[in-house]
């Protein structure tokens, strides 16, 4: 079902864990639909993504598909993570199946929340970024056992 | 070969070597035609009949109402339309429930559109239909009652001896979908008052694609495969003969060694269910635990999502089944866990493992070792976790 590259990334995923004291954090998808991403940020002075991990709770995509976008956006400058599209993690996945494009959406929204969350805390506005719309915990209730 | 642990024996069996030998011979050597006068062929049509003896022992009925079929879903779409056009006459109403088979909810919904009124029971936390809830829907022009005998997801087996007396004291149909139940726990049509009921052979060590209908003698149901004479007139078409073979194969092997079987299965599958829940922290067992079928587990492990779960067991050379949306081709959960009140992602994060007769214990040992690193693993990577470790 899944290309070579994508079970590469499944099964190895980069860049999972936490950065403390982010620039910036995202967090879109939600729990209804099965797929949630998280995107921490460090971005330095010069406006270059020094470092970046994620989290995701989400099918054998989801988890590729963040961990390909984190590859992509590494060492980039906020210019150029801006054009890191949906369409260009496909790519460099070799592709995905139909059901699964959504993945590659919310991983593309996952880095524009994550520097949106740091544009708002520096003051800054990045050309081309709208304020995302996601919230993960609208729909449900957490419960405990 | 590659380690494989098949724990997946509800999606489907491994057909058994002893059925497979009684088929083979129906494909090369003795492929004539049931229907045929001479000898050759017509003697194949007396090996059906035998197989329906077969069948209809291990029901408590008569070879006369046992019609084979393509498979359970034919069986359930057959009963579900021919009754509710043979009995349109006395009534519209349906009475089914929430968690049944996609084969019996979307026949439902076709016979929504065509007029019918369908009521879709609730069930309760651990996936039981309520007999009060189901008097409480019957009404005068109610002419068909479908439940399933057993969940195919979460294992939990209905009171369809009580749904059964209900049904019959108010002379309405009863049909259930036993294809999870049929080979794993005895049933008897007469004693659970089942006037239809529907099975299928891959479930039990059989063949694929051969599956039959049990409609008790006097219940009036229209042909569903108009064409020849063959099952009484009912269900045209030539006979899959190998299949038919198989089947009864399957069943007379299903029906002598059911005792010592699921006795083993249920050993093993309580020894998997205490494993998991005592070793693995926020995971929750699904389906009632005691009244549920030999071979079913079916956990939720919270925080983490059940295809990527799947793929981690595959790797691992372990074979088992999601409720997770990504799994059923929908952006849904599973509609069974979700009538059992689960909320979406702790649906999402299901797992079936259904055991087979070929299950050791070393299998589970395995299994649970594997689940423990990958659950422990996939919460790791997951936002949900990390906010719920956060907040306590």
């Amino acid at each position: 079902m899944y290309s070579e590259k994508v079970m590469d990334h499944f099964e190895h995923p980069r860049n999972v864990g936490e950065i403390e004291n982010a620039s910036g954090v995202g967090t879109v998808g939600n729990a209804k639909c099965g797929d949630i991403m998280r995107i921490y940020l460090d971005i330095d002075e010069n406006q270059i993504i020094r470092d970046v991990k994620f989290k995701t709770f989400g099918c054998g995509a989801a988890v590729a598909t963040s961990s390909m976008a984190t590859e992509l956006v590494k060492g980039k400058t906020i210019k150029e993570a801006m054009q890191v599209t949906n369409k260009a993690v496909m790519e460099a996945l070799d592709g995905l199946p139909p059901v699964k494009v959504h993945c590659s959406l919310l991983a593309e929204e996952a880095i524009h929340a994550a520097l949106w969350d740091y544009a708002e805390k520096h003051d800054i506005k990045i050309e081309g970024l709208k304020k995302p719309k996601s919230d993960i915990h609208e729909d449900e209730e957490e419960e405990e056992y | 070969m590659e380690k494989l642990i098949y724990l997946d024996n509800a999606a489907t069996t491994k057909t058994a070597p002893e059925v497979l030998e009684a088929m083979l011979p129906y494909f090369t050597e003795n492929y004539g035609n049931p229907s045929s006068v001479y000898g050759f062929a017509s003697k194949n049509k007396n090996m059906v009949n035998c197989q329906r003896e077969i069948i209809a022992d291990a029901l408590g009925a008569k070879p006369e109402e046992i019609y084979f079929t393509a498979g359970g879903s034919e069986a359930d779409n057959w009963a579900l339309k021919a009754a509710a056009e043979a009995y349109e006459g006395k009534g519209n109403h349906i009475i089914t429930t929430k968690i049944e088979h996609h084969a019996i909810l979307h026949t439902g919904e076709y016979l929504e559109k065509r007029g019918f009124k369908v009521t879709y029971l609730d069930v309760d936390e651990d996936g039981m239909v309520s007999l009060e809830e189901l008097k409480k829907a019957i009404r005068p022009e109610t002419i068909l009652i479908s439940v399933m005998y057993a969940n195919n997801e979460i294992g939990t087996i209905e009171p369809v001896k009580e749904i059964g007396e209900i049904a019959h004291e108010r002379g309405i149909l009863f049909h259930t979908d036993a294809v999870q139940a049929f080979g794993q726990v005895p049933i008897h049509v007469d004693e659970c008052h089942i006037d239809m009921l529907s099975a299928s052979g891959h479930k039990l060590n059989g063949p694929k694609g051969i599956g039959f209908l049990y409609i008790r003698k006097g219940v009036k149901i229209r042909s569903f495969i108009h064409g020849g004479a063959q099952e009484r007139k009912r269900r045209a078409g030539t006979e899959n003969v190998p299949g038919i073979i198989g089947l009864g194969a399957a069943v007379s092997r299903a029906v002598r060694t059911m005792e010592e079987r699921t006795a083993k299965e249920k050993e093993l599958r309580d020894y998997l269910i205490d494993r998991v829940l005592e070793e693995i922290p926020y995971c929750r067992l699904n389906g009632h635990r005691t009244k549920r079928l030999p071979n079913n587990a079916n956990f939720s492990f919270q925080f983490i999502e059940g295809e990527s779960l799947l793929i981690r067991l595959d790797m691992k050379g372990i074979c088992g089944s999601s409720g997770s949306a990504c799994t059923s081709g929908s952006l849904d959960p599973s509609h069974v866990l979700l009538a059992i009140g689960l909320p979406h992602e702790t649906a999402h994060g299901s797992l079936r493992l259904t055991l087979g007769e070929d299950t050791v214990k070393e299998d589970i040992d395995y299994v649970v070792e594997a689940l423990k690193e990958i659950v422990a693993g996939l919460r790791e990577m997951s936002p949900l976790y990390e906010d719920f470790i956060k907040k306590n």
